[in-house]
């Protein structure tokens, strides 16, 4: 029992209160799992079928068929492809409710958001072919202009009639044919969700390959389009991030402060929440209840936009968010969509934390509601819900056990500042990258997504995967609640990271003053892997395909739906994936093959599993040294003569 | 270890930006906001601001929005704690920021003192320099240059690197004092004798750190006008520097915050950093080709290393001489006291010594390669300090080898005479005069080693053509005498057989594009009567140049069918030049400056402008500072017509092309010449006169052509013609 306990996590401050409350009774996350008991072979190996009600029907070695013949490919792939679906959902309609709040702002219509980042909102009129010709950036009024006709695009692209995803043509040249022959460029976002649904029901297609054809074309909807709305957008209204300094873990919330946790997915409520904390009269409000100030601590992904684009430190990953309230500390937990638990409705009935739901979409049985609706009134609902925080500050309740640890961190890579990062405003360009890739300091590149999960000791792979990545020389690039894992390890910081990095990738951080492993945002911000990729293709020397490149892509830690479609959409682009833990494919010995192995024929990426992290390690490294070889790199130093140079471009 | 480069650099651009704040409150304070300013003789305003931001500072007060992009540049200083925040980004740009405060100090120093032309120190570029040499850029004859700052630890070693540096035909550009010993590179070369100066590539441009933004301004302005790279395009003239300009820096000795800074600010163009002390190295590659700091290199291998850095390849060819051979030698100058002896055929006073120089084409047999004779006393049997008389036939033969060659041949004797170290040479034919050093006599220099390096010289560089060569050095006076009469038959024969090569005489023209890597629309047709804009280019020299490099820069053009004789347009070479100008330019006339002029690069001597209120042209030439009728000074106008633009009214060209018959002949030839600065004037005069005479019947043109003397401004000039009667007052309208 103990022993198990013990792997439940790795980090220092979930253990300290983990302990806490299994000497208060207090049942977690972990707890509820130990419950559930085994999990059921037939789920985890995704053959089980509930999708009509003749069944549900399993396959098993005694019925190699549902009640209406399908089979464990057909099963398995409907399955699979209704989790992209949900993935893509809500990615996307995170994008969409983005591109809402755009236009308002454009309008005037909304306090509290402006547009923030005009030069980024010129880049994205561009590829979503908005005529910004004789419109000035210094121009309130063309400014909101540009914005409107964005924001209305934005919203077009997700249930245009004709067309395809403006923004899928950003991939690279030969990218894009790949999609175009194999007919799997993604049309309205909406649509291809839709049509997955449809496709997966009772009855319609009953063909693994052609299942996957669409689930493969609603995951690029989600990666080239819903959640690269959402990133872009995100920027466009509160600002394209830059390198910054915080904090993490949960020893960063204050005992004289107010604490209020924000969690869940979308910036666009907690933005606001930023904004009314470091507003003068409600701090004014908060030294009235006897608090030094108002300490704000995000979890998940609300926590990763607010660290980008204002160093807000972050409390903690996924499996944290039920402790977070465990400190006893915490005022008010906001909560808006995605990856919420409802077990924390539970816990903070045991304190005196208001856990507060915002979103229309999301509420939470028997927890207080405060639906934020973005218009005129947005900023004055926050402002409501931050006094509410303050006025709870008295009602504490018993003692306060706020972990003392914390770690410093840098978080804000993006394309627009990696390019700044190492060229400065007049030599921005990713050369410096591609060149020590070529060269061989650097030996590739690594995304280390996605979630934390229960079955596996909590943040220990996605450490030991990273750990293992970077001695390696491999330049590892985050996400999500992954990125959270390795910040509390202090891995993102440079000097820490240096020393747990190999001598290639140390050194190349050394002059650049990064750390090996860069924290690029939230989970919708996985669309800027997919950009940071394609400018390496497009940097030259790498070969002209995003699967050309010494690049893998990870989610050691994977739970949720969006993991699939974003491990889809990565495939897609031509990147080779490992998922730790499982894959809900493994009774489908032609789907999983097809997975494995036949996708890439067609894609240039494929799937993998590997639960065991030094295994998952070497699986991407061994890929990356395989692409490294067939782009015969070579570092050669050409001395040139006044022939040789003439031949250089200028 | 870059961090404390980091921290370093950053805290140095502080300090520069804060010292080009206060110089400049000072320089307003003593002559106000609307104090004009500029560089000497420049139409690029401040260089690097200008080709950076656009921005062109004509007065003190504009320097004020410019230092605030300075501050706007600075980032935050790096922390010493345990987190900071990414620093290559930071870095450059403190460094583009010190880059710009550094030329502002400099502008101050022109404005209010000290005055940064002082002793040794040379200062600024002009614009005439750049040209002159920024094509040496472009044709590969100067591979790059170095930067050094600070001091070598001994005179010795100063003058080592920088004699290897000339070796290599590399330019020295030197500022910036090692601060612990108040001791420069430059003025150890003074204190050793070594002659510095643009002739020699050895350029002092200050004591202080700061005056190395005249390196960065040489650069940037050779983008622009060679380049055809706009102001504020600051990313195509930093590709261009990274790629085109292969420049490094040699720190030497105590390496401060601001000299870091400044190395910050070049790593942006691509230019790395040797060092000889032992400061941290920023080994990955990327914003520089290779490499962006080595340090703790050995003084005497720094040159080595910086080449292998700037991925550099420069072959220098042993020649079995005992002096260095460069082009880098070619400017030096020699002093009556410090020769050992003088050869001459150009006479003066009254000396009564003769000299020729000639090359001959014989046949394969006739010659024994590398075979080197002298006729006459060696220089150790002569007098120290006589002047003597001088004879040198080259003999020549090979397969690809035609007459044609031999004039294009014998124009090379003075250039590879000169570049040998210790070894003057001026003017050709029977008009030569050499002297050699003392230094170079005591090195070991004697008669022979003039055949011995002109026999390697046409065989490294005119192999594909010349497959043997021998020569004949003769010394003895009465040799020299006897040989002078065939000489001056074979120069009259060549005279007259140049003379009869027209345009209409040849079926082909050749083009010339080695200017393209620098102006990429930029074509030149060189034809018999039309020679290539720089001056050094003749259709007999493209022809020559084909034979030896065939896929190389001077291609043949077959002309096609003529369009209009006048205006000398023909079909093929009009498909020529839309192909390659990249469709830019379509049409091309060879003998008007107003119907599809010829384009220009940047390296014409002279550009002819009209004069519209006179109904004809001024000339002016590159080495003219001054006004000129056209409201313009050569600069200004030299950015209208250069890069490679088509310009009516406007046309770049030799000063050789003034005496061409077809000089725009459709225009009305040089009977339109209104204009032309008093020095280019005196220089043709001569031939422009009897010239005009014969094709016009005019006589004494030149004296109805005003000059600097007589105004700058066309009313005047105006009044001048009139006065004069100038015979194109009453020719037809120009257009």
């Amino acid at each position: 029992m103990d022993e198990e306990k013990e792997c439940r996590s790795v980090d220092s401050c979930t253990n300290e209160l983990m302990a806490i409350c299994g000497e208060e009774g207090i049942e977690l996350s972990w707890d509820r799992r130990k419950l559930q008991g085994k999990p059921c072979k037939f789920g985890v190996d995704g053959v089980c079928c509930r999708i009509c009600f003749m069944g549900p029907c399993r396959i098993s070695k005694k019925s190699s068929q549902g009640v209406c013949g399908a089979d464990a490919d057909t099963i398995a792939a409907r399955n699979f492809a209704r989790m992209i679906a949900a993935g893509a959902a809500a990615h996307s309609d995170h994008g969409r409710d983005v591109a809402e709040t755009l236009i308002m702002a454009a309008k005037g219509e909304s306090e509290g958001y402006e547009i923030k980042d005009r030069t980024k909102l010129w880049a994205v009129a561009k590829y979503m072919e908005v005529d910004t010709e004789g419109k000035d950036q210094g121009k309130e009024e063309d400014v909101n202009a540009v914005a409107l006709a964005v924001g209305e695009k934005a919203l077009g692209e997700f249930g245009k009639s004709h067309g395809y995803l403006l923004a899928s043509y950003r991939a690279p040249e030969q990218r894009n044919k790949i999609w175009d022959e194999l007919g799997v460029r993604p049309r309205a976002i909406d649509r291809e969700v839709v049509e997955i649904m449809h496709r997966t029901t009772m009855g319609v297609d009953q063909d693994y390959e052609n299942i996957m054809k669409q689930g493969t074309r609603c995951a690029l909807a989600d990666g080239w389009g819903g959640s690269m709305v959402a990133t872009d957008l995100q920027d466009v209204l509160f600002g394209t991030p830059k390198p910054l300094r915080s904090e993490v873990n949960l020893g960063i919330f204050k005992e004289d402060h107010v604490n209020i946790v924000v969690h869940g997915h979308e910036p666009i409520i907690s933005e606001l929440i930023v904004l009314a904390t470091q507003d003068k009269d409600i701090l004014a409000e908060a030294e009235k209840v006897g608090a030094k100030g108002i300490q704000l601590g995000g979890v998940c992904c609300t926590a990763n936009e607010i660290l980008m684009r204002h160093g807000i430190p972050v409390a903690g990953n996924f499996l944290q968010q039920e402790l977070a309230l465990v400190t006893g500390a915490i005022e008010a937990m906001v909560v808006d969509v995605q990856c919420v638990m409802q077990g924390l409705a539970d816990i903070a009935k045991k304190f005196h934390t208001e856990l507060i739901t915002v979103s229309p979409k999301a509420a939470i049985r028997g927890v207080r509601q405060m639906v934020v609706e973005e218009g005129p009134n947005a900023y004055k609902q926050v402002k409501e819900i931050v006094l509410l925080a303050i006025n709870n500050f008295p009602n504490r309740k018993g003692k306060v056990r706020i972990p003392q640890e914390s770690y410093p961190m840098i978080a804000g890579f993006t394309d627009e500042s990696v390019m700044y990062t190492l060229g400065g405003s007049f030599r921005a360009s990713y050369r410096p990258l591609n060149d020590n890739i070529i060269n061989g300091r650097i030996r590739g590149i690594a995304g280390v997504v996605g979630c934390n999960n229960v079955k596996v000791s909590h943040d220990d792979i996605h450490l030991k995967v990273v750990k293992e990545l970077i001695a390696n020389d491999v330049l590892v690039l985050q996400t999500g609640c992954a990125a959270i894992a390795t910040a509390k390890a202090g891995l993102m910081t440079p000097e820490e990271g240096a020393k747990q990095a190999g001598p290639g990738l140390a050194e190349v951080c050394e002059t650049v003053g990064i750390p090996p492993v860069l924290h690029c945002g939230a989970c919708v911000d996985n669309s800027r892997l997919l950009i940071a990729a394609t400018q390496v293709v497009k940097e030259g020397g790498l070969g002209d395909d995003i699967s050309q490149l010494p690049l893998a892509g990870s989610a050691p830690e994977w739970m949720s739906e969006k993991a699939i479609a974003i491990g889809q959409y990565f495939v897609a682009s031509g990147v080779f994936v490992v998922f730790g833990v499982g894959l809900p494919v493994l009774g489908a010995p032609n789907f999983s093959k097809y997975l494995f192995e036949d996708i890439e024929k067609e894609y240039g990426g494929k799937w993998a599993v590997e639960p065991d992290p030094h295994k998952h390690a070497q699986l991407m490294i061994e890929h990356i040294e395989a692409k490294r070889k067939k782009l015969n790199l070579k570092f050669e130093r050409k001395l040139l003569d006044m022939a040789a140079r003439r031949e250089l471009e200028v | 270890m870059s961090k404390i480069i980091a921290s370093a650099a950053i805290r140095g651009a502080y300090s520069i930006i804060d010292k080009a704040e206060k110089k400049l409150e000072e320089a307003i304070g003593q002559k106000g906001e609307d104090h004009k300013v500029e560089f000497p003789n420049t139409g690029y305003y401040y260089p690097v601001i200008y080709s950076m931001t656009g921005e062109k500072v004509t007065t003190l007060g504009e320097f004020k929005p410019i230092i605030e992009r300075c501050n706007a540049l600075l980032p935050p200083k790096v922390d010493e704690g345990p987190v900071h925040l990414p620093y290559l980004g930071h870095v450059l740009d403190a460094g583009m920021a010190a880059l710009f405060g550094e030329e502002i100090i400099e502008a101050m120093n022109y404005t209010i003192g000290p005055d940064p032309i002082n002793g040794i120190w040379l200062g600024a570029a002009d614009d005439i320099i750049m040209r002159e040499r920024g094509i040496q850029f472009v044709d590969g004859t100067a591979p790059g240059f170095a930067a050094i700052v600070g001091a070598a630890p001994t005179v010795e070693d100063a003058v080592k690197l920088a004699r290897a540096c000339q070796e290599k035909s590399l330019y020295v550009f030197m500022a910036g004092e090692d601060k612990s010993r108040g001791i420069s590179f430059a003025e150890q070369l003074a204190e050793a004798g070594v002659e510095m100066g643009w002739d020699t590539r050895l350029i002092p441009f200050g004591k202080e750190i700061y005056s190395h933004i005249f390196s960065a301004g040489f650069a940037n302005r050779a983008a622009m006008s060679f380049g055809g790279v706009k102001p504020g395009d600051y990313a195509h003239n930093l590709r261009y520097q990274k790629n085109r300009i292969f420049a490094f820096v040699l720190a030497l000795g105590e390496v401060t915050d601001e000299w870091y800074a400044t190395a910050a600010g070049v790593i942006n163009y691509g230019f790395p950093t040797i060092a000889d002390s032992d400061i941290p190295q920023i080994l990955p590659t990327g914003v520089c080709t290779y490499e962006h700091v080595v340090s703790n290199v050995p003084v005497g291998e720094m040159l080595e290393k910086a080449i292998e850095v700037r991925g550099l390849k420069i072959v220098v060819s042993k020649i079995d001489v005992p002096v260095s051979v460069s082009p880098a030698f070619e400017g030096e100058r020699i002093r009556r006291d410090d020769m050992q002896l003088e050869l001459r055929g150009l006479v003066k006073g009254d000396i009564n010594t003769k000299g020729f120089e000639l090359v001959n084409m014989v046949d394969l047999d006739a010659v024994e390669d590398g075979h080197v004779e002298v006729i006459g006393p060696d220089i150790d049997e002569m007098v120290e300090g006589s002047t003597n008389s001088i004879g040198i036939v080259v003999e020549v033969a090979g397969r690809e080898m035609q007459s044609d060659f031999e004039p294009v041949l014998e124009r090379q004797i003075h250039s590879f005479i000169n570049s040998a170290q210790g070894v003057f040479h001026m003017g050709q034919r029977n008009i030569n005069w050499i002297r050699i050093h003392k230094d170079a006599f005591k090195a070991g220099w004697r008669m022979k080693h003039f055949g011995v390096l002109l026999h390697a010289k046409f065989k490294n560089e005119y192999g594909a053509v010349v497959d043997k060569v021998q020569v004949k050095v003769y010394t003895d006076p009465e040799k020299v005498a006897e040989l002078m009469p065939g000489a001056l038959e074979a120069y009259k024969a060549r005279d007259e057989r140049i003379a009869g090569l027209t345009d209409d005489a040849v079926n082909e023209f050749y083009s010339c594009t080695l200017c393209q890597s620098f102006a990429p629309t930029h074509v030149c047709v060189i034809t018999p009567e039309h020679p290539g804009l720089c001056g050094a280019y003749s259709w007999l020299d493209g022809k020559a140049c084909f034979k030896i490099l065939p896929t190389g820069p001077n291609q043949p053009l077959e002309k096609g069918k003529c369009l209009d004789e006048s205006i000398g347009q023909w079909d093929k070479i009009n498909d020529y030049i839309s192909t390659a100008s990249q469709k830019a330019i379509e049409r091309m006339s060879a003998y008007s400056m107003i119907i599809d002029p010829m384009t220009s690069c940047g390296c014409f001597e002279a550009i002819s402008a009209l004069l519209p209120m006179c109904n004809g042209i001024m000339i002016v030439d590159r080495d003219y500072s001054g006004e000129t009728p056209a409201g313009m000074k050569f600069t200004t106008m030299a950015n209208t017509v250069g890069g490679g633009n088509q310009t009516p009214g406007f046309v770049g060209h030799s000063r050789i092309y003034i005496l061409s018959k077809k000089f725009i002949s459709h225009d009305g030839g040089q009977r339109r010449i209104m204009w032309m600065n008093k020095s280019l004037k005196e220089t043709v005069a001569e031939k422009l006169n009897a010239l005009t005479k014969e094709l016009y019947g005019i006589d004494n043109i030149t004296d109805y052509i005003a000059d600097e003397d007589v105004g700058t401004e066309e009313e005047v000039i105006l009044n001048f013609l009139t006065e004069k009667n100038h015979p194109a007052l009453a020719m037809d309208p120009m257009f």
